[in-house]
């Protein structure tokens, strides 16, 4: 998980940020003036500053942030003028929109705001559809509108072209003034929330802004996302009543607080109504005071009331935005803030300081307890290990003891018993707050016990309790000690049971009951305190609290709205590392099966007989055939890789031998369980290793491969791998696995390695071996990281259309299941589909995917008019049936030599396959983000592959695959399928000039393209590889496009320009294998296509790059045989593919 | 001593070995060697012939061959009985190998049932299953089996995979502990005496009174004339899976151990060596 910020304000209204991965509170110092409260997504952060302005803070990235401006020219054709600007009076405008309506001549383009700058002048687009234009990049028609060409035809009367210009955001990193709108300027605001970024198709694409203004209306910020980071322009948002703060999750939940205390929810906001479309009023937890806070998370909502108690709210969700009942939590807080992944932070009501709610998971999302973050804000260094052990030490650990309490009362009385020896639990060393902060040495430590306590207990105890029951009578009396209390049903128990324990307590005369007291006291004051915060709940602190500031720091606001941590995240924000990591021992149980004493006489004559008759009938005929053959075999020294193969129901792992990989037909063991199939698997692949004399990290030459499950697997290539005519045969290759999990990989002979995940996450390979299963000698002690992946798995959802009731959920007998795999031959229901393999868990729930291709209605719904066929986003009267894609996310949790490039996604990357000369030496690296931007990796060595920072590279549209050849030579394919090459790429101009376009081979859209010393190679959307011809130094665009191959899904071009694929379909003489890795033979320097396929290990692999392997093929055995035997060498056929598989490539 | 579940074992691994010989009168090119097997006693000929045929077949012509069946000294043997129970009923107390005639013509069809494939065998193997089921447990368990845990009992038998069958198995051979056993014995009963192929009636493994049944009940109430009297001379042989259990064996513990994978108990009454 990359470094994310919480962001916060003290009470003097400066803003400070903390890392997830640092340990001190960073002042923000550019900011313009003080700030009231700040609201943060992972890409930027939006404020309230002291004169009631929004302020927006777009974290700088190496990716800019940039809008294409563009407007068309039209011309018509005369017979004096030829085209002129000309038009007729019926037609468009002479500069205009795409669409001809809109009048938009060139200087009629102005800045939105202060915050843009324009990246250079107009230009003409010369790339229509992919085709390179004439030079003036004018496109030709018969008349408006109509569907253009780019070449001119006898016919054409009009044409067009278009313009484009860049403007760039420039205020990055510093805190921008969102311009006021000139006309309904909405009047002075006092709340801001930001939220909304997990509702649009891709994540973070789109942001919602919602804020409150003094006078209590609601006004939502229109048409912020990537490219306008500002939004457009303020829309007022209609309410029941006056709202004093408002709370917007990463989703699709909005709660405000109305100004008497109720709680209002937003209902109808969806993908395509991010706004909403009604209000719903939802009743505070407790009347008699009223909320004041809320905040809201993807499926929680926590709210605080005006006597500052916290509650959570039960059964949040996208279905029931409302919830379904209150539950007290223990704590005083003045504000609370949720976060990523639910998580929560809250500031304390008596001192001010930031807390962390631990043990937040998805199947506890009311955590565990509170922890305050005693982080030292910086410049404050020199004391602070007094003040963080002071805020540490504080108040936090009369929560705990507060707590415990509550919950053993709850199980008391869950017994039904009044048992008063249960109260004896607490220690008296744990009731510490009474003490003064003077004391911190004592204190903090003991503050710090993650004290277990019963949350979810409480949430399992009050299933649906009526929930206009308030708490009248129970908070009364000791409200410290039943804050976490559910509202009871019956309140007199509790209150008895509470009161015996004051009086226990009291009769034994501890001092640990003694917070009880100060509480009380302290209520007065807090009320007082809530009072003010309600009437004028935006004015910060006065400085009358600036003695006790200087002694820790007194917070006014939290926002972890852009904090991507959770339960399991190891943060640094705590005094002591109190390091959780519980090192759970997996034991084994022995399940030992005893016989009893079988001592009956007719037991014995069986045994006896049975033994008797295996010496009568086997014995001596042991040198028989066997009727049915029985064992499997393959020795270890011939066992070419080993594949662990788990899905939900089976433990097994294939073995391959060259032999097995020819039948495409491997040995699959099964295991009882995951553990032992691992153990299994450690075990074998380290005698394989051993057999084969390979130990320690890949090599610099290592050929890796990656299968579609993201194992990621290495081969040591032979020098003779690459030999002609004889080469290695591709099925002897031995591949072993490295720990991590992938979706791609490159790698070059300086040994630098970077994968992309499946989340788009870009990873550094760390030189270490190992980790996932392989512990011990099979893993390198240092190295290994923890790494995650997140993928989507997709449903789909089927209707058949019947007069009477419309489309339904009942199809004809003969129909695919109503709920199915994209096929539809196989049933997937939501509750009965599982994570791929047991090591991936949701983290999502099922959720509408809009993002398929051909299109969707506003309910995610394809039509078409029958199963199956192709599917489009609207509805006509020929569509019978429709479908829709069902979308939910899991997350995998492994560990391996990869570290985290934060924060770019990528799609694609590419090093230059050469080593450099020295270990210093910047070595050019490439790469796609996953909006299609073109980066430049910065400083990347040998010694520091991971590089230093992004260069952006311009491009007119996205791009999807890039490489980058042996002589620094840059090829890529946009994705409209055409290619490109980079011009005057240099050491000395490491991003090159411009970008010159190559149009893709006839009727084909290209999707990847590898480029190695000399050659480049392409492959389209239809599985065809083909090689770019008359490619020299002096015109490295080339001439044309050869076809080489068809069945190809994947090519990795190496330095020694062979060529190697992922095929996609493999007949081997058992049985089938899609996705195999596959060796071009014969590629010489005078034929560089090669000749034919060797196969090698198949049958599910994704990916394969053979960029680090440079090594030349021995060149004596090709000399020595043209001085001994000349072969009948007219075609030099290489030993190793006679198998009967050579049809199914090419 | 030894567990319970060694007997299973046992059960299972046994094997005869055999020598199968070509019937002199077929036609072949050149002289048929003998070929030598060792016969899975649970399983069934077809299974386990497919060498034996291919053996063979090298010394014919085609337009010679039809459906191969077996016989011993005279007897066709019946493809759809278990190989152990063929053995034990007709070549028990014979020299080993158990010598079998191949024959590729007149096949002997009042004796035998054609079987052109082997989906044949797994049919037969499955309703046996089915009806051993209906008698222990009403059907239920093997009713609440998937399609693939049929297959996995079938492929189990097919491939010789003890393990995989009895993952499965397992499940036909439990019972109520209160009921004491199944409702009914699957058992069936081969006499030399009887026109009759076998015996196969109702009885439960418990008395009425509440006593385990044992062979002996058994065998007095279905062939009473197989139990050697008081002062008699032993006239047979009571054999299942080759050896002789004693009649005091509960019944019960005979059907969970001793049973074929068809769930059936098979046992030979076979007439007792003179010598």
């Amino acid at each position: 998980m990359p470094a994310s910020l919480l962001w916060a304000v003290d009470v003097h209204g400066r803003v400070y940020s903390l890392s997830s991965a640092g340990q001190q509170w960073e002042l923000g110092r550019d900011a313009p003036m003080e700030f009231k409260r700040v609201t943060a997504a992972q890409q930027c952060c939006w404020s309230l500053g002291c004169d009631s302005s929004i302020y927006l803070n777009v974290f700088a990235s190496d990716l800019p942030v940039r809008y294409k401006e563009e407007t068309y020219e039209n011309q018509r054709w005369n017979p004096v003028d030829g085209f002129s600007e000309r038009l007729l009076p019926s037609d468009r405008w002479q500069w205009s929109d795409v669409t001809g309506l809109q009048q938009q001549p060139l200087h009629s383009f102005q800045l939105p705001s202060s915050s843009w700058e324009w990246e250079g002048d107009w230009y003409v687009d010369e790339n229509f559809e992919g085709e390179p234009t004439e030079k003036e990049g004018w496109t030709y028609s018969i008349d408006f509108p109509s569907t253009y060409t780019k070449d001119k035809k006898w016919n054409s009367c009009v044409r067009r072209r278009r313009w484009i210009r860049y403007r760039r955001y420039k205020a990055m990193d510093t805190w921008a003034k969102i311009p006021s709108q000139p006309m309904s300027l909405p009047d002075p605001f006092s709340d801001i929330s930001c939220g909304g970024w997990e509702i649009s198709e891709e994540p973070g694409d789109r942001l919602s802004l919602w804020v409150v203004s003094l006078q209590g209306k609601v006004w939502f910020r229109e048409g912020i996302c990537h490219h306008n980071p500002e939004g457009s322009s303020w829309e007022e948002v209609p309410l029941p009543g006056e709202v004093v703060q408002i709370s917007c999750g990463p989703g699709d939940l909005v709660w405000a607080v109305l100004w008497e205390g109720k709680l209002i929810v937003r209902e109808g906001i969806t993908r395509d109504c991010p706004r909403g479309l009604s209000w719903a009023v939802v009743e505070c937890p407790s009347p008699e005071v009223g909320a004041i806070h809320v905040s809201v998370g993807n499926g929680v909502v926590w709210a605080v009331t005006k006597d500052n108690k916290v509650w959570f709210r039960r059964g949040v969700n996208s279905h029931n935005p409302c919830g379904s009942g209150w539950i007290s939590m223990v704590g005083e807080m003045i504000m609370i803030s949720v976060g990523l992944h639910d998580q929560v932070w809250a500031i304390g009501c008596e001192d001010r300081a930031v807390y962390f709610r631990q043990g937040v998971t998805s199947s506890e999302l009311s955590g565990k307890t509170w922890r305050a973050i005693s982080a030292p804000r910086d410049g404050e260094r020199s004391h602070s290990s007094a003040s963080s052990q002071q805020s540490a030490g504080r108040f936090f650990s009369g929560d705990v003891q507060a707590q415990s309490v509550v919950s053993d009362a709850d199980s008391d009385v869950e017994k039904g018993s009044a048992d008063g020896a249960i109260f004896t639990t607490p220690e008296p060393s744990l009731g510490s707050p009474t003490e003064p902060p003077s004391n911190p040495a004592v204190d903090a430590p003991k503050a710090r016990i993650p004290k277990v306590t019963s949350d979810s207990f409480i949430s399992e105890l009050v299933s649906d309790r009526d929930q206009g029951k308030p708490l009248k009578d129970v908070p009364s009396v000791t409200p410290a000690v039943l804050e976490e209390e559910v509202i009871p049903a019956d309140g007199e128990e509790i209150q008895l049971c509470a009161e015996e324990a004051l009086l226990s307590t009291e009769s034994r005369g501890g001092p640990q009951w003694s917070n009880v007291d100060l509480e009380e006291a302290q209520t007065g004051a807090v009320l007082d305190l809530a009072e003010t915060c309600s009437l004028s709940s935006v004015t910060t602190f006065t400085l009358t609290l600036e003695d006790g500031a200087e002694e820790h720091p007194m917070w006014a606001w939290v926002s972890g709205e852009g904090c991507s941590v959770d339960s399991s995240s190891q943060l640094n924000w705590f005094s002591s590392s109190a390091n959780t990591t519980s090192v759970t021992q997996s034991v084994q149980s022995m399940s030992l099966s005893i016989s009893p004493a079988q001592t009956a006489a007719w037991r014995r004559q069986i045994f006896e007989q049975l033994s008797e008759r295996s010496r009568r009938e086997m014995d001596d005929f042991k040198h028989y055939e066997q009727a049915i053959e029985q064992y499997l075999h393959a020795f270890i020294n011939e066992v070419t890789i080993l594949v662990p193969v788990l899905n939900d129901s089976k433990h097994t792992f294939a073995i391959y031998t060259d032999e097995r990989t020819k039948q495409r037909w491997p040995i699959r063991v099964a295991a009882a369980t995951e553990l032992e199939m691992y153990d299994w698997l450690a075990l074998l692949s380290v005698s394989c290793c051993e057999s084969r004399g390979i130990q320690g990290p890949p090599s610099k030459q290592a050929i890796w491969s990656i299968t579609c499950k993201g194992d990621i697997f290495v081969s040591e290539p032979s020098p003779a791998l690459e030999a002609v005519p004889y080469p290695t045969p591709c099925d002897q290759m031995f591949w072993r696995q490295v720990g991590g999990h992938l979706r791609m990989g490159e790698c070059n002979s300086a040994g630098i390695v970077w994968g992309i995940g499946y989340d788009h996450t870009a990873w550094v390979y760390t030189g270490g071996y190992g980790g996932g299963f392989f512990q011990g000698l099979a893993s390198s002690t240092d190295n290994i990281y923890t790494q995650t992946d997140v993928k989507s798995v997709y449903i789909y959802e089927n209707q058949r259309w019947n007069p009477v009731s419309g489309y339904t959920s009942r199809g004809l007998p003969t129909d695919r299941y109503m709920w199915s795999n994209a096929s539809g031959l196989r049933e997937c229901t939501k509750t009965g589909t599982r994570p791929p393999s047991p090591h991936w868990t949701w983290i999502s729930d099922w959720a509408v995917d809009y993002s398929v291709s051909g299109g969707t209605d506003r309910e995610g719904w394809q039509y078409a008019a029958d199963f199956p066929a192709s599917f489009h986003g609207y509805k006509t009267m020929k569509d019978f049936v429709r479908r829709r894609r069902w979308a939910r996310k899991c997350k995998l949790t492994t560990t391996g030599p990869w570290q985290e490039i934060p924060p770019i996604p990528l799609i694609d990357v590419t090093v230059l396959p050469c080593g450099a000369q020295s270990s210093v030496d910047t070595i050019p690296l490439w790469a796609i983000s996953s909006k299609g931007d073109v980066l430049c990796r910065l400083g990347v060595s040998a010694k520091t592959p991971a590089g230093s920072s992004w260069l952006h590279v311009g491009t007119d549209q996205p791009f999807k695959s890039i490489s980058i050849g042996a002589a620094g030579q840059v090829w890529a394919i946009a994705r409209d399928g055409s290619a490109f090459h980079r011009g005057s790429v240099s050491p000395q101009n490491p991003a090159g000039d411009c970008w010159y376009h190559i149009p893709s081979p006839a009727k084909q859209k290209l999707k990847q393209v590898s480029v190695g010393r000399t050659s480049i190679c392409t492959v389209d959307e239809n599985g065809n590889l083909w090689y770019r011809q008359g490619v020299t130094p002096s015109y490295p665009q080339g001439s044309s496009w050869d076809h080489v191959s068809n069945n190809v899904r994947k090519v990795s071009m190496g330095p020694l320009d062979q060529i190697w694929i992922i095929a996609d379909k493999v007949q081997g003489s058992q049985s089938l294998s899609c996705g195999t890795v596959c060796h071009r033979l014969g590629v010489q320097p005078v034929d560089p296509k090669g000749q034919q396929w060797d196969y090698g290990i198949g049958g599910g692999w994704d990916h394969i790059t053979v960029r680090g392997n440079a090594m030349e093929p021995p060149r004596i055995g090709l000399l020595s045989q043209k001085d001994t035997a000349p072969p009948t060498s007219s075609s030099p056929l290489p030993i190793g593919i006679a198998e009967p598989n050579g049809t199914a490539v090419c | 001593m030894a567990d319970d579940k060694d007997v299973l074992r046992d059960v299972w691994f046994g094997r005869i070995p055999t020598c199968f010989t070509l019937n002199p009168d077929e036609v072949t090119e050149r002289e048929a060697e003998p070929y030598y097997l060792l016969l899975p006693r649970v399983s069934y000929l077809p299974l386990v012939t497919d060498k034996v045929k291919k053996h063979f077949l090298k010394v014919m012509r085609t337009e010679d061959v039809e459906e191969m069946w077996f016989e011993h000294e005279g007897t066709p043997l019946k493809w759809h009985y278990p190989i152990g129970v063929l053995f034990d009923f007709h070549a028990s107390n014979t020299v080993l190998p158990w010598s079998i005639t191949v024959h590729f013509k007149n096949f002997p069809d009042v004796d035998l049932l054609h079987c052109p494939t082997n989906s044949m065998v797994e049919a037969h193997f499955m309703s046996s299953i089915k009806e051993a089921d209906a008698l222990k447990h009403k059907s239920q368990v093997v009713n609440d089996m998937q399609k693939k845990d049929h297959k996995q009992l079938w492929m189990g038998l097919q491939n010789d995979k003890f393990d995989q069958f009895w993952a499965m198995n397992r499940k036909l051979m439990e019972y109520p502990t209160e009921e004491g056993g199944f409702r009914y014995i699957p058992f069936r009963i081969y006499q030399t005496t009887n026109d009759r192929p076998f015996i196969q009636r109702l009885f439960r493994p418990v008395s009425t009174e509440g006593n385990p049944h044992t062979l002996f009940d058994l065998l007095k109430e279905m062939c009473p004339d197989a139990l050697t009297k008081d002062g008699e001379e032993k006239r047979f042989q009571v054999v299942i899976h080759g050896i002789e259990p004693l009649l005091e064996t509960p019944l019960q513990w005979l059907s969970e151990h001793l049973s074929h994978p068809d769930n059936f108990l098979h046992i030979c009454i076979i007439p007792a060596p003179t010598d």
